[in-house]
C-alpha cells in the first residue's frame, strides 16, 4: 500500500476526502501489526489521539483547519506532552506526566496534528543507536539487525516503517540526522535559535534543537514551518515564523562545497560513490562544485564531547527524586546519601559516565584543559564555517561514516559509538542547519547524504534536499 | 593526567551525586582514562588569542515584568514521591 504523505493527509482532511478518525486509526492498525518488532514506540496514546481526531472532525464543519490537520505525529520522549508520560528513555523519569506541552508540541497541536505516541531514544539523547534507552532497544526497520541510528532512533524508524506520517526529533550532535541516514528518511537539524527549546528536556542546552522526521522533502518543510519561530519562553529562540514549503526545484548557478575532510579514512567507500554520485547529479543540473579543506573539523568530535558532557552535568543535576522521578526508598536519611542513591538506580551507565565526564572537565584545575580549551576549538570551527559560507550556498557530505552498524556492535567500545558522530557534531558547534537526505543504499541499508548551509538557510538546504529527490525519487528498499 | 584511578573515580562520582558499584568503579577509571586521552587531541590545535565560544551567538538577559502566571499546582505537587500536605518532604539538610 502506497503510504500518504503528511501533505495528503491534511489536505485530504481538509476537503473531507480523508476521515481524521479513520486516517488515525489505519495508523495504530500498522503500530499493533509491526511495532512488536521494531519497538519505535515507549508510549501509544490511542485514547486521546482518537479523540483529538474527533475534534478535527468537528472542525471541519466550521472550516477551521490548520495545516497539519489530521495528520498523525509520533514525538520523541524526551519532548514534555501535557497528560502523556515522558520518560527520555530513562528509569529516572519513568511515571513522569508533565503539566504542560513543549511550545513545539503546542504549535503542532494548534496546527491539527494527532500526536501518536513517544518514541524510544538513548537515554536523556546520550548515544548513537538508541541502544541506550532504560527500556529496549529500537530495529532498524529496513534490516532488523541493525541499529536504527540514535538518538531518535525510535521517530525515524516509526517513520521509515509508516507507523507514524511524520515525527519530531531532537539533534544534540547528530540525533535526528544519523537515524534519518540510517533509515532512509529525511531529518532537519535547525538552526540554533529557530525553534524553541521550552519542554525539550535538556541534555546540552548551547547545541540541541528540535527539528522534523519525515518521508519526503515537503513534509519535512511543512513540519518546520508549524514549529519554527521565537518563543518567550525559551529566549534563545530568534527564529522568524517563515513557510519552508515553498522550494524550488533547482541547482542552477549553485555553489556546492566539499569538505575533504568527511570523505576521510573510516568513511565506506560505498557511502562516498554514493554521496559524489548524487553531487555529480547537482553539477549535472547546474551546480558548480568545489572541494575544500575544513581543517579544524578533525577536531570537532573532541570538543563536542567536552561541551556536551560538561552541559550534562549541569542539566541533569536537576535530578534530585524529590519534586519528581524516582526516588530510593531504602530510608537514607542525608541529602547526599538520598540523592546519590536515587541517581544510583535511576541513571543508566552511558548517562553516568557523562556525567562523571562533564563533572571531570568542569572541576578545579581541569577546566582550561579541557572545557575552555574545547570552547576555543568550537569558536575557531564557527569562524570556519562561516568563511565557508561566504563562498558556497551549502556544505555536501555524507551524514554517517557508514550505513548502519549492527546491534550490540558498539556498545561495549564506547570511543567507537562516539566516532560515528564525526560529520553530524560540527553543524552542531556552529549552531547552523543541516539536513540528512537518502542517496542511495548498500546491501539493502541506506546511505544519508548531509547538507549544511549558513545560519537561518534552511530554505536553501530544503531547496537542495528537493532537487535531489526529485532526481533520486524518496528512498525505496 | 595519567590515567583515573579509583579514587578519582569515587571523588568525581561523589562531586557529581551518583553513588556507584565496584563494578562500575573498575569500568569507569578504564573508560574515563581512554576518552580523556582521546580529547588530548585538542592540545594540538593552536587556540593562543582565541576567545571561547560559550554560545554560538551573542546572548544577553532578556526581562519580563514579574507577573505572576496560571499552573495547576495540584497537576505538580502529585509528580513528587513523597509529601506531606502540600508540601514535598525532603532529607534534612542542615
Amino acid at each position: 500500500m502506497k503510504m500518504q504523505s503528511a501533505w495528503e493527509i491534511a489536505e485530504g482532511v481538509r476537503k473531507g476526502s480523508i476521515s481524521a478518525v479513520e486516517i488515525v486509526e489505519e495508523f495504530f492498525e500498522r503500530i499493533e501489526r509491526h511495532d512488536k518488532e521494531i519497538r519505535a514506540f515507549i508510549t501509544v496514546s490511542k485514547d486521546s489521539a482518537i479523540q483529538q481526531a474527533k475534534e478535527i472532525e468537528k472542525k471541519r464543519r466550521e472550516k477551521k483547519l490548520g495545516r497539519l490537520a489530521g495528520v498523525p505525529i509520533a514525538v520523541k520522549d524526551n519532548i514534555c506532552t501535557r497528560g502523556i508520560e515522558t520518560t527520555c528513555a530513562s528509569k529516572i523519569l519513568k511515571g513522569y506526566i508533565p503539566p504542560y506541552d513543549a511550545t513545539a508540541v503546542r504549535m503542532l497541536k494548534e496546527e491539527g496534528a494527532v500526536i501518536i505516541g513517544k518514541t524510544n531514544l538513548d537515554e536523556f539523547g546520550m548515544g548513537s543507536s538508541t541502544e541506550f534507552s532504560a527500556f529496549f532497544a529500537t530495529k532498524n526497520p529496513r534490516n532488523l539487525n541493525h541499529v536504527p541510528g540514535g538518538s531518535s532512533g525510535g521517530s525515524a524508524a516509526a517513520v521509515a516503517k509508516g507507523l507514524s506520517a511524520v515525527a519530531l526529533g531532537t539533534d544534540t550532535g547528530g540525533s535526528i540526522r544519523c537515524p534519518s541516514a540510517f533509515c532512509g528518511v529525511v531529518g532537519v537539524k535547525p538552526t540554533y535559535g529557530l525553534v524553541s527549546r521550552y519542554g525539550l528536556i535538556a541534555y546540552a542546552n548551547t547545541l540541541e534543537q528540535i527539528g522534523p522526521i519525515a518521508n519526503n522533502v515537503i513534509d519535512a518543510a511543512l513540519l518546520l514551518s508549524c514549529i519554527a519561530g521565537h518563543d518567550p519562553h525559551d529566549s534563545t529562540s530568534i527564529g522568524e515564523n517563515k513557510d519552508y514549503t515553498k522550494l524550488n526545484s533547482s541547482a542552477k548557478k549553485l555553489k556546492i562545497g566539499v569538505p575533504k575532510q568527511y570523505f576521510e579514512e573510516g568513511t565506506q567507500k560505498a557511502v562516498s560513490d554514493a554521496v559524489w554520485r548524487a553531487i555529480k547529479k547537482l553539477e549535472g543540473e547546474g551546480a558548480e562544485v568545489e572541494e575544500i579543506d575544513l581543517k579544524s573539523v578533525g577536531y570537532a568530535l573532541a570538543s563536542y564531547y567536552i561541551i556536551a558532557m560538561s552541559e550534562a552535568s549541569s542539566n541533569l543535576a536537576r535530578y534530585d527524586g524529590l519534586r519528581y522521578g524516582f526516588q530510593d526508598s531504602s530510608g537514607a536519611r542525608d541529602w547526599s546519601t538520598l540523592f546519590s542513591k536515587d541517581r544510583k538506580a535511576g541513571f543508566g551507565f552511558e548517562v553516568k559516565k557523562r556525567i562523571m565526564l562533564g563533572t571531570f572537565a568542569l572541576s578545579a584545575g581541569y577546566f582550561d584543559a579541557y572545557y575552555l580549551k574545547a570552547q576555543k576549538v568550537r569558536n575557531l570551527i564557527i569562524q570556519e564555517f562561516q568563511r565557508a559560507f561566504k563562498k558556497f550556498d551549502v556544505l555536501i557530505g555524507p551524514t554517517m561514516p557508514t550505513t548502519a552498524f549492527k546491534l550490540g556492535e558498539k556498545t561495549v567500545d564506547p570511543l567507537a559509538m562516539y566516532m560515528s558522530d564525526c560529520d553530524t557534531v560540527p553543524a552542531n558547534l556552529a549552531g547552523i542547519p543541516a539536513a540528512s537526505i537518502p542517496c542511495g543504499s548498500s546491501n539493502g541499508l541506506p546511505i544519508g547524504l548531509q547538507i549544511m548551509a549558513a545560519p537561518f538557510e534552511e530554505g536553501k538546504i530544503l531547496n537542495v534536499a528537493k532537487t535531489l529527490e526529485d532526481i533520486l525519487g524518496v528512498y525505496a528498499e | 593526567m595519567k590515567g583515573i584511578s579509583r579514587e578519582d573515580v569515587r571523588h568525581l562520582a561523589w562531586l557529581a551525586k551518583i553513588e556507584l558499584s565496584a563494578q562500575e568503579e573498575e569500568t569507569l577509571s578504564k573508560q574515563m582514562a581512554e576518552i580523556l586521552n582521546y580529547f588530548k587531541v585538542l592540545d594540538k590545535v593552536d587556540t593562543k588569542n582565541i576567545e571561547p565560544a560559550y554560545h554560538v551567538r551573542e546572548i544577553k538577559n532578556v526581562f519580563r515584568p514579574d507577573e505572576p502566571r496560571k499552573a495547576n499546582a495540584d497537576e505538580i505537587l502529585k509528580l513528587a514521591p513523597t509529601k506531606k500536605g502540600r508540601y514535598v518532604k525532603a532529607p534534612k539538610i542542615v
